[in-house]
Parts: C-alpha cells; sequence; structure tokens
C-alpha cells in the first residue's frame, strides 16, 4: 500500500467512483481547467488547486464539465440532475461562497426528498474548501459545515486524512442523500494527513468516529485539520503520563453520539476542538449531547476550544491567534485534570 | 476631448504607479514576505484610471479581487495599501482584510472583494444612496468577464433601471474568469449586448486605450450625474498574469502572454500616444517613470520595517459595540 497525500486521494475516489458509475458526473469553476492548456486536456489545470487535474482527459468534457461563476445556477443545476438520474459531484470552491449557492443546498437539495413524500431522492455531493492558515482573509478562511450539519436532509462529511477522505467520499458519491464534502486547504500535502491508502475499491460508512488516539484521562472530539493539533497534544501528554483519546467523528451529520458518549463515560473529562464557530458551531453540538446525555460521568466542567467570535483576518499574527492552537488545547486538557492556573502554566512553560 | 496636459500627465502618472505597484508585488511575492492571495491588475490600467480620474470623493467605487488598480486610482493611499498587503497594523484596513479585502470608504472606495460579482449590488446600494440623499454622487462597479454571469449582477442592473440610479457597471472583459475563457462561459459571447436588453445604454469600449475608455465613460457619468439613470460598459481588455500570483496559466500560450505585452499594452498605447500628440515628451515621462519607481521603493521598504498588529487587538471592529 503506498502512502497518497489527502489531494491525491481525493482525485483518487474520483476516479475510482467515476469509473465504477458512468452517472457520476463533475460540474464546478475550472474544475476541468476551462481553455484546458495549451497542450490541451492533458495539460488543462483541475481546479484552482489542481485536485480534478487529469479527469477531464480520462473521463472527457460530458462528465467534467466546466461552469460560469455562477454558484446558485450550477449548484441548482446540479441538484436537479441529481433528482433525475445522475450523480453530480459539484464543486464549491470556497466553502465561504455559500451565501452564492445557499437556496439550491437548504431548500431544494436538503428538502426533496422530505416534501415529496420520499418519491424522489437527490446523490448530490458537494466538495468544498474550507480553514484557516493561508492567510485567505475573512472570505476565503471559514469552515461552515456547522451550518449545514444544521439543516435536515443534508448529510455533512469532513475528513482529516487521505485514507479517511478518499473512502468517505467514495461512499459519498454513492449515498443516494445529498451530501456536502468539506476539505481543509491545510490538509491536501500536511505530512501528517499523508498515509496509506489502498489502491482497491474501498468505503467508509458515514455516522463512525475514528479512534485517533486511545486513552484514559480525558476526551478530545475534533474534526479536519483540529485532529492532528489534537493529536500532537496528545502524543506530548502521553509523555507526561497523561492519557488522552482523541476522537474524530469524520461526519458531523449523521454524528455518531455513541463513540463520543462512551468515551467521556470511560473517561469523565471532555475538551472539544473545534475550528467552525465560537457560537452555534459544531463544537456546541457536542457539549450539549454529552450535557444531555453523559452529564453525570464527567469529573470536570467541559472546555470548548473555538476561534475566537470575529471574522479570520488576514495578518499572519492576527491569523495565528485566531486558529486554535496547540497551546489552547493543552491548556483545555490540563483544566479538565483540575490544575489551576499556575500549575496549567508551569506545565507548559516546562514542555 | 479637452483634456489638459496636466490632467494627462497625472493619468499617465496614475496608471504607471499602478503597475509599478503590481510590478513589485509580483517580484516580492517570490520573498515570501506577503502573505496570502494575490491578483495583479497589471494590463487594465487604463480603465481603473480612465474611469476613477473624472470621479470624486463623493462618488463610490465598488471593486473585485482585482481590485489595487481600482483604489488607487480612485486616490487610496499608496503607502497604507502596501502596509495592507504586508498585513500591517498601519494598512488601511489595519491588516485585517489584506489584498482582497482591502478598502478606503473617505475616499468612496467599497472595498475589493474576494466574491465574485458582489461589487455589483453593492455599488447598485451605494447609487440608492446617492438617489435618496441627492448627494450628487454616482456608484461605479467593476467587475470582470467572470463576474458577468453571476446571478446578483443581473439583478442589480435590472433594479438599478427600475429605480434609474446613478449606476455604472463597468465590466473589464479580460478574457479570463479565473481559468476560464469568456468565450466559453458567457454563453451570447457578448456582455455589452446581453446587459443592453435590462434597457439601458451599453457600450463595449478598448480596454487598452486610454482615451476610448474616458470618453465612453464620461458620457455614462453624464448621464448618471443628469439623473438619467445607470449604464453598462464592457471593456475588453488583457491581463498580463495569471488568475493569482502562482496560477502557472497552462491555459495560455507563451505567444499570446508575449503578444499581449508588445502589442496591447495600454501604458505603452498611452506614451506612445502623449508623445505622438505632442502631450508630453520622453523626458516628462521618464520623469513620472523614475518618481513611481521611487514612491514604490520608499512604500515598499516602509512596509517591510511597519509592525504587525498585536493580537490582543484581534476581536476590534467585529461590532460597534457588543
Amino acid at each position: 500500500m503506498a502512502e497518497m497525500a489527502m489531494r491525491a486521494a481525493i482525485n483518487s475516489a474520483l476516479v475510482q467512483e467515476m469509473t465504477r458509475d458512468d452517472r457520476v458526473i463533475l460540474i464546478g469553476t475550472d474544475i476541468a481547467g476551462g481553455q484546458m492548456g495549451s497542450g490541451g486536456q492533458e495539460d488543462a489545470a483541475g481546479g484552482v488547486l489542481g485536485i480534478t487535474k487529469g479527469l477531464l482527459p480520462r473521463f472527457g468534457a460530458a462528465r467534467v464539465i466546466d461552469t460560469p461563476i455562477a454558484e446558485m445556477g450550477y449548484m441548482g443545476v446540479a441538484v436537479g440532475a441529481a433528482a433525475t438520474g445522475l450523480r453530480p459531484v459539484a464543486e464549491l470552491m470556497f466553502m465561504d461562497f455559500i451565501g452564492c449557492c445557499g437556496d439550491m443546498l437548504l431548500n431544494q437539495a436538503a428538502k426533496i426528498r422530505y416534501m415529496f413524500g420520499g418519491k424522489s431522492t437527490c446523490p448530490l455531493v458537494m466538495r468544498t474548501m474550507i480553514g484557516a492558515g493561508a492567510n485567505a482573509a475573512a472570505q476565503h478562511s471559514q469552515s461552515l459545515y456547522h451550518w449545514m450539519t444544521a439543516v435536515p436532509g443534508l448529510k455533512v462529511v469532513v475528513p482529516s486524512n487521505a485514507y479517511d477522505a478518499k473512502g468517505l467520499l467514495a461512499t459519498a458519491i454513492r449515498d443516494d442523500d445529498p451530501v456536502i464534502f468539506c476539505e481543509h486547504k491545510a490538509l491536501y500535502d500536511l505530512p501528517s494527513a499523508k498515509v496509506e491508502v489502498p489502491e482497491d475499491d474501498y468505503t467508509i460508512p458515514f455516522g463512525e468516529a475514528n479512534y485517533v488516539t486511545e486513552g484514559s484521562d480525558v476526551t478530545v472530539v475534533a474534526l479536519g485539520l483540529m485532529t492532528h493539533i489534537a493529536a500532537g497534544v496528545a502524543a506530548a501528554m502521553a509523555g507526561k503520563g497523561i492519557s488522552v483519546e482523541v476522537i474524530d467523528p469524520r461526519t458531523t451529520s449523521p454524528l455518531d453520539e455513541e463513540s463520543i458518549l462512551e468515551s467521556v463515560e470511560s473517561t469523565g473529562r471532555l475538551v472539544v476542538v473545534d475550528e467552525s464557530a465560537a457560537r452555534c458551531g459544531f463544537g456546541h453540538d457536542v457539549v450539549a449531547l454529552v450535557a444531555d446525555k453523559a452529564f453525570h460521568s464527567l469529573k470536570a466542567p467541559v472546555k470548548l476550544v473555538t476561534p475566537p467570535h470575529c471574522p479570520t483576518p488576514f495578518s499572519p499574527p492576527l491569523e495565528q491567534a485566531w486558529i486554535p492552537s496547540g497551546e489552547r488545547v493543552a491548556r483545555a486538557i490540563l483544566e479538565t485534570l483540575g490544575l489551576d492556573r499556575a500549575a496549567i502554566d508551569a506545565a507548559l512553560a516546562a514542555a | 476631448m479637452a483634456l489638459k496636459k496636466e490632467e494627462l500627465l497625472e493619468a499617465y502618472r496614475r496608471m504607471r504607479t499602478i503597475r509599478e505597484f503590481e510590478e513589485n508585488i509580483h517580484r516580492e511575492n517570490t520573498t515570501g514576505e506577503i502573505p496570502g492571495f494575490l491578483h495583479l491588475y497589471c494590463g487594465q490600467e487604463a480603465n481603473a484610471v480612465a474611469v476613477c480620474m473624472q470621479l470624486d470623493d463623493t462618488d463610490y467605487i465598488a471593486s473585485n479581487h482585482r481590485g489595487h488598480g481600482h483604489c488607487l486610482a480612485k486616490g487610496a493611499d499608496v503607502k497604507g495599501m502596501m502596509l495592507e498587503l504586508y498585513g500591517k497594523e498601519d494598512g488601511l484596513c489595519h491588516g485585517r482584510g489584506g489584498s482582497m479585502h482591502i478598502a478606503d470608504v473617505s475616499r468612496g472606495i467599497l472595498g475589493a472583494n474576494g466574491i465574485v460579482g458582489a461589487g455589483a449590488p453593492l455599488a447598485t446600494g451605494a447609487a440608492l444612496t446617492a438617489k435618496t440623499l441627492g448627494t450628487g454622487g454616482v456608484a461605479v462597479s467593476f467587475q470582470g468577464d467572470g463576474a458577468s454571469n453571476e446571478g446578483y449582477v443581473f439583478e442589480a442592473i435590472n433594479m438599478a433601471v427600475m429605480w434609474q440610479l446613478p449606476m455604472i457597471f463597468y465590466f473589464e472583459n479580460n478574457g479570463y474568469g479565473e481559468f476560464t475563457g469568456h468565450d466559453y462561459v458567457v454563453g451570447s459571447k457578448d456582455i455589452a449586448g446581453r446587459a443592453a436588453a435590462f434597457g439601458l445604454p451599453a457600450v463595449r469600449v478598448d480596454g487598452t486605450d486610454f482615451f476610448e475608455v474616458y470618453e465612453a465613460f464620461g458620457e455614462a457619468l453624464k448621464r448618471a450625474r443628469a439623473g438619467k439613470g445607470p449604464s453598462v460598459i464592457e471593456a475588453q481588455a488583457v491581463r498580463f498574469y495569471g488568475h493569482f500570483e502562482g496560477d502557472p496559466q497552462a491555459y495560455r500560450s507563451t505567444e499570446e502572454l508575449e503578444s499581449v505585452r508588445e502589442h496591447k499594452d495600454c501604458l505603452k498605447i498611452l506614451r506612445q500616444k502623449l508623445i505622438k500628440g505632442k502631450k508630453a515628451t520622453t523626458a516628462e515621462l521618464d520623469t513620472i517613470d523614475q518618481e513611481a519607481v521611487e514612491l514604490i521603493n520608499a512604500c515598499r521598504e516602509a512596509a517591510k520595517a511597519a509592525a504587525f498588529p498585536d493580537p490582543a487587538t484581534l476581536m476590534n471592529n467585529t461590532y460597534v459595540s457588543y
């Protein structure tokens, strides 16, 4: 089995599913490469970050379709096509642009099946890029998966590594419900997200969390890029005799409530690390779940680590202060273990 | 058109300053000191300058992701712009916005924008303010061929016609929306012709010719100021660099890239016309060139030396009060 970066794993899942099923089409801005290359289809860009590179020459312009920059229009076309026999994978270049196509997801894709009395399906996948860290500022850095998670009828995936990305994208494409697939831009080439990926066809079921590390003292729930930050902290803590269990739910809808609850029941402590939002975010959903269903297992107050309630700033030192840091995660873990501020400062200074 | 000599020299200076600003960023971007995404305006300078030099601070513009030129032409402080691009506290937006969100409302600049086409409805809102409050101002949105296909751009044009707003939609058709050719994504292949169907004057001009843009925009401006409603201008422009810095532009041939610099450089064309028409001497223009280089060099060094924002101020200005 070869190691693969998440970028290649997503491309590989698309190849796998397009080969398997002729009804799978790709649609989005620049995904083919527009004018193609001066060297023809082989040279076509395959999206601004090259994720869909090579798919145009392989599958042709009827299945890898470039659109105008008209998000509402092409997302609507994808929803309509999904409801009538195709299985479109539509790309929204940045999730921040969801405002430009929102209705087609919220009021059309999510509700068609329910409103039609179960007589229709909408097997749409919307792939989209999320996440801060690229100095891309306020309109190209958001992780709005919590918005989509709040909408009944949509499924939402937030992969954290190459293996999960390939298996979950395959599941998403085969799923008969609309799926929002959120790719953190920092993960495409992140070394720790580059893992062994089978060449063969495989899928990963939705609603099944991954145990990034197993542990007995504190449960940390994290998604996407945040799992890597949490895993780094867990490794450092292990050296100090603190056993941290990092759980990556992988899908926010459906959510693997059972794994989260089971872990909290065993550790008695919970830290949630979430890039989505300081208010009404995915993290708050997990905290509410635990408060509702595992309150009496808790030995300490729950800690939530999110960005502050302000837009993502452009300037690097501000952006670094905005993104949940390893230090904040470590601090939260130590707080759940009952350390006071001075003891935490001393522990972090020693580290 | 009776532009005075000093106005022509000022136009050349603004275009030259934008060019130098952008070429400097193109070079400096390789050092890694400029954070984030950069979309350069090189090749399109005649458009921003011929439009903005006819406006004043009571008039608004709304720009797009390729916004440095529009802001500089409209009077944004050059040093403040440069500091913003470097993410510094004394930048125009205190390092919060950066290249794609640069703005200076005091000069009637509603900002660059990261959302394609968003400037059209925003500027239409500024035109509504101007009409409602009777400020005498007009509003201009700059957007590209890519944005010409966005639904809310159509919606904004319709409302501007409905309400006869002092609004000018200025489409800079540089041939490419991101990586994709306008001849593929504009179904009718005719942005001005399509816009005319909304019921407003819509013309196409050569966006490499300062004088042609100046004249066409002047006509639209006269109508807007006289309360005769909105207009559309489609300028055929050229983009020297990629969609963003780092775009290898595999979709364009080397011949095309060389040819536009050789034959469609609006700055070169203006320079030749000024000399040929005896409006300026080579020496006068060379002096302006040199001054632009010195200005940009000074701004760059100031930007590099300037302080970053204090992370303790991260939350400032999320709200007026909370």
